[in-house]
């Protein structure tokens, strides 16, 4: 009879059903489980402090500081003292009122921030009237605490994630800091460590009711690494000093290791003034300065004409490929002329016969004019000679980026063959077309960085060491991480330049660079340049070049200066540099009276002449 | 065959009871535990509360059992309406608890009489179904049985209390069991399949799939020239519900009530609104996996996430600590003793008796069949207890009563 059944066909019908759902859920089904850790289960990271920057010598550079946030909790909110309120946040009421409104939106039971970095003085003052404030809190907070007010430029900055940054970078969470420029960036995770967690109960409320499992769920986090950076903040200090009121960079380079002591950009800006409730104003009153550009690194990103300094580059190709020797004699008559009806301006008296030696120090272009000619004919065509011109440049680490550990830079560029076939017709042009690059005119650009880095390879006497900004845990590992990179030209090359250099601080153009007691050389430039003023090339105050490195024999620093619109080579940039080489070598500057000179010179007047609007003299 | 109650009682439905109990009472405990729960034997909290309501339900066993079974025949009518008086006077004297007036308030307790009404309305069917000049195929006899049945039901449905209205339905078993018109069972299962047909697909479907059956069936039987008719006049009033189900529901029918079919037919989700607690349940039970959290560790029922989890939503809790094991042991647990009574009562010399039972069998099996298909995201959401195993002491008192009445008709099942 079926109707004995019905009853309990449909329990037995029911259980099965029931039966198979509980097997999709608890066994087949592993979507569940997580769910339910996400829901009732928080979990809470643990920040470990930021890393701390010292630099070569063990100087505090960047430290950690607590700042408070101001946070509320709109359900949680009763009515409290406005005036009182805005007053300590310095903001008006619409402000307030826009804040608290953002925040109730967000979520009216979880927290969102009113004021963000609140100064842990101001914090102290308002601390004692918070529980006036029922439903606002602070949170604590770490930023970054700089100990001088220097290389912002090499330290770069940390700002807050911003949301559409966590696309990507899964392991952050909203609000953490992360580097932003320079070393922060270069070494994020060193300096950031690994951040653990803590897993906590919750209500459906979303409110905390005990550790989870005791905790057994928790993970530690890992420390962050400090760092040592290879500047040296005195001669970091001293170079900025060097340069105010000036634009440009100086670079300076420990040739033996690579190290770079110091990497001054002008202007620049002090790193603290990214700190704080005013950074978002401050920093984007940085950013909209394009004309003195303080964001900016004129040490690392600007790319120059290198000027005269470049002859010595030539002078050990020519010799290396033997289209020169150290006795060879070019004339010169205030210049000469290299092709029909083009003329070369050069200042040595006419009737000059320079041999090498006298070339560098007397920076003869005619001299190296015909010197680049004879190394781009030396192969069997024009153009297969300028490709081995440009290997030799390449080996020097030149037109392409050096691979140092800050996250920006330029290539530079030295131009190859195919680059003259694009813009001349191929086999259409010759030595005497490309005649610029000869002086470190033309068409070749290089970057601070890289000239105080094949300056650095002079004083090395053939190789250089890529230059780095941080210094290696331990020193077995200085040899393996860097090598030597060759330039194959060989050391009495280098030496008969080298003698050049210092003949030209000790008899040469650069004479104000000579420092009692220390044999410097050097090789100075002063190198046109034009900007595009209404529509029109517009030709500015040359700029003023120095490459230096000393002592002669056994160097300890190679560095290059760079000073836009400083009119000469001799006045400015190698004052500069023989003070930084004094300053560093000896630890105390004696010529006080060239230190005040370049202190306190100012060439703003000079970067006023194009904005100003009205005609205006160069070079005076 | 001793004369002894005690030998002649079906223990293993005792023993599924408190089994049953029990287990319910280390849930509640769990559900409602959190560091300033008392312990399971103070009447101060909830799972004490249950545990000595439980107690007194024990000691009313043998008086129960002492009772000779005439007395309850004879005085169905008289329950029944006094149970309909108490249905009445709860619109004079009810408390209002969350929108339905269902309980009287005595003392600290609080009584629910529409549980008491299932029992009163099983055993006034069993009086009416087993006189003898009863006959339930009659329509006049059949449309009485249900009068029985129907008028508890629109009391409580008017407290409203839609859920507890929908358990005395399950009287439906005892009337197919008892000889209404098989037909009317397919009927009632059609039209259930055309509604959640209509409502997944559309009336337009329904009327396609249709239409080819008939042509099927037209091919078939080109004989039967009456059969045909039927069967037009089948297809006919079914293309009619489709779409009178798609109106009412689309046009009647409040968004609350689409809702709750909408989510369980999987058309909709919703995990904010009124898919909140089934959501929050299904990740509970899924949480638990093959053996469970463990007692007291169930992290979704620490968190208070499912709402009404000592009551309606205690499967979850059994689902996410005990996981697979313990909630297949507990549905094997109910169908055993469903089972064990449908099998008893068949063998009852008294139809009085086995209707009763019978009843008992029936209404159990819809709480359960809501309880957990609720729980579980298969039936929409209808607030019901688990029977023995949810928290609320009219509830345990009126199922334990109906348990102990079973077992003294069962007892006496060789008399007449």
């Amino acid at each position: 009879m079926i109707r004995k059944f019905v009853l309990l066909s449909f329990t037995l019908g029911s259980s099965l059903m029931f039966l198979i759902q509980l097997l999709s859920l608890q066994i087949f089904n592993s979507d569940y489980n997580e769910l339910s850790l996400n829901n009732a289960v928080e979990k809470r990271p643990i920040y470990p402090t930021r890393g701390l920057i010292y630099d070569r010598n063990g100087v505090l550079l960047v430290a950690n500081q607590p700042v408070y946030d101001l946070m509320v909790i709109p359900e949680n909110t009763i009515s409290f003292d406005t005036l009182e309120l805005i007053s300590f946040l310095e903001i008006d009421k619409e402000e307030l009122e826009n804040r608290l409104g953002k925040a109730k939106r967000f979520s009216s039971k979880r927290p969102s921030v009113i004021s963000r970095q609140v100064s842990k003085e101001k914090q102290a003052l308002f601390q004692e009237k918070i529980w006036k404030y029922t439903g606002f809190y602070f949170q604590k907070k770490t930023i970054r605490d700089y100990n001088l007010p220097l290389a912002s430029n090499i330290l770069g900055y940390t700002s807050e994630i911003n949301p559409s940054e966590l696309k990507n970078k899964t392991d952050y969470d909203l609000g953490e800091m992360i580097g932003r420029q320079g070393i922060e960036k270069t070494y994020e995770s060193e300096l950031r460590g690994k951040k653990g967690f803590r897993f906590f109960q919750k209500d459906r409320f979303n409110r905390i009711i005990g550790p989870y499992e005791e905790g057994s769920f928790d993970t530690k986090a890992e420390a962050a690494k400090n760092l040592n950076l290879t500047i040296d903040a005195q001669l970091q200090a001293y170079g900025a000093e060097l340069m105010q009121n000036k634009r440009g960079g100086i670079v300076a380079i420990e040739p033996a290791t690579g190290e770079v002591l110091a990497l001054v950009t002008a202007p620049s800006y002090d790193p603290n003034v990214l700190l704080g409730s005013d950074r978002s104003k401050n920093f984007r009153k940085l950013v909209k300065d394009t004309i003195a550009k303080p964001l900016f690194d004129r040490g690392l990103q600007a790319e120059y004409a290198p000027g005269s300094p470049f002859k010595t580059l030539n002078a050990l190709i020519a010799l290396q490929e033997n289209v020169i020797t150290p006795k060879t004699l070019f004339s010169c008559n205030q210049g000469h002329y290299y092709a029909r009806g083009a003329f070369m301006k050069c200042h040595c008296p006419i009737g000059t016969s320079n041999n090498l030696l006298r070339g560098i120090y007397n920076s003869c272009n005619s001299y190296f004019a015909k010197t680049y000619v004879n190394i781009l004919e030396n192969d069997s065509t024009t153009a297969a000679g300028l490709d081995r011109w440009r290997d030799y440049l390449k080996r020097f680490g030149l037109g392409d980026y050096l691979g140092y550990d800050l996250p920006i830079g330029k290539k530079g560029f030295i131009p190859n063959s195919s680059y003259y076939d694009r813009w001349y017709r191929k086999g259409s042009w010759g030595p005497t077309t490309v005649i610029s690059n000869a002086i470190g005119q033309g068409e070749v650009l290089t970057t601070p960085i890289q000239m105080a880095n094949f300056t650095a390879a002079i004083a090395n006497r053939g190789y250089f060491i890529k230059p780095h900004f941080t210094l290696p845990k331990n020193d077995t590992l200085k040899d393996s991480l860097f090598p030597k990179n060759e330039t194959f030209i060989e050391a009495r090359h280098f030496e008969t330049v080298i003698e050049g250099m210092h003949q030209v601080v000790e008899m040469g153009t650069a004479r104000i660079a000579k420092i009692p007691g220390i044999e410097v050389c050097g090789k100075t430039g002063t190198a046109e340049n034009f900007i595009r003023l209404d529509g029109a090339k517009t030709q500015l105050t040359d700029h003023s070049i120095f490459i230096a490195f000393a002592p002669k024999e056994n160097p300890k620093i190679a560095l290059a200066v760079f000073v836009e619109n400083g009119y000469w080579g001799g006045r400015w940039a190698a004052p500069i540099a023989s003070l930084m080489i004094e300053k560093y070598l000896k630890g105390e500057v004696k010529r006080s009276w060239l230190e005040n000179r370049m202190v306190n010179g100012s060439l703003m007047d000079e970067y006023m002449k194009p904005l100003s609007g009205k005609p205006f003299e160069i070079n005076e | 065959m001793n004369n002894n109650v005690f030998f002649r009682l079906d223990w293993m439905s005792i023993l599924i009871y408190l089994a049953l109990v029990g287990f319910g009472l280390i849930n509640i405990y769990s559900t409602t535990f959190d560091d300033s729960t008392l312990s399971l034997w103070n009447p101060a909290g909830i799972a004490g509360k249950q545990f000595w309501i439980f107690t007194a339900c024990l000691f009313t066993l043998p008086f129960i059992l002492l009772i000779k079974s005439n007395f309850f025949e004879h005085l169905s009518y008289v329950f029944y309406g006094l149970s309909l008086l108490s249905l009445i006077g709860l619109f004079f004297f009810g408390q209002t608890i969350s929108g339905a007036t269902s309980w009287y308030k005595i003392g600290g307790f609080g009584l629910q009489p529409a549980e008491f009404a299932k029992i009163t309305t099983a055993l006034v069917i069993a009086a009416y179904l087993s006189e003898i000049q009863t006959d339930i195929r009659k329509t006049s006899h059949l449309f009485r049985a249900l009068l029985l049945v129907l008028v508890p039901v629109v009391l409580i449905v008017l407290q409203p209390d839609a859920g507890s209205a929908l358990v005395f339905f399950g009287l439906f078993f005892v009337l197919i069991r008892e000889g209404v018109d098989l037909r009317w069972l397919y009927f009632g299962l059609g039209l259930i399949a055309i509604f959640i047909v209509t409502l997944l697909f559309s009336p337009l479907t329904v009327s396609g799939v249709i239409a080819l059956i008939l042509f099927v069936i037209f091919n078939v039987l080109k004989k039967s020239k009456n059969k045909l008719k039927l069967f037009l006049i089948l297809v006919g009033a079914s293309i009619f519900f489709s779409f009178s189900v798609d109106f009412i529901f689309n046009s009647v029918f409040e968004q609350r009530h689409r809702d709750r079919f909408n989510i369980i037919l999987g058309l909709e989700t919703d995990t904010k609104g009124i898919g909140y607690n089934i959501n929050q349940s299904k990740i509970a039970i899924g949480s638990g996996g093959f053996s469970g959290k463990g007692f007291l560790n169930g992290t979704q029922t620490k968190g208070d996430f499912v709402p009404e989890q000592q009551t309606d939503y205690i499967f979850s809790t059994i689902g996410e600590e005990w996981g697979f094991l313990g909630s297949s042991f507990l549905i094997i647990l109910f169908t055993l003793l469903i089972f064990r009574i449908v099998s008893r009562s068949e063998k009852q010399n008294s139809s009085y008796k086995r209707i009763f039972s019978y009843a008992f069998a029936s209404m159990l099996f819809m709480h359960f069949f809501v309880n957990i298909g609720m729980t579980l995201g298969l039936v929409p959401t209808v607030g019901i207890p688990l029977p023995f195993i949810s928290y609320g002491g009219s509830s345990l008192m009126a199922f334990s009563l109906m348990l102990f009445i079973y077992l003294n008709f069962d007892s006496q099942r060789l008399s007449t």
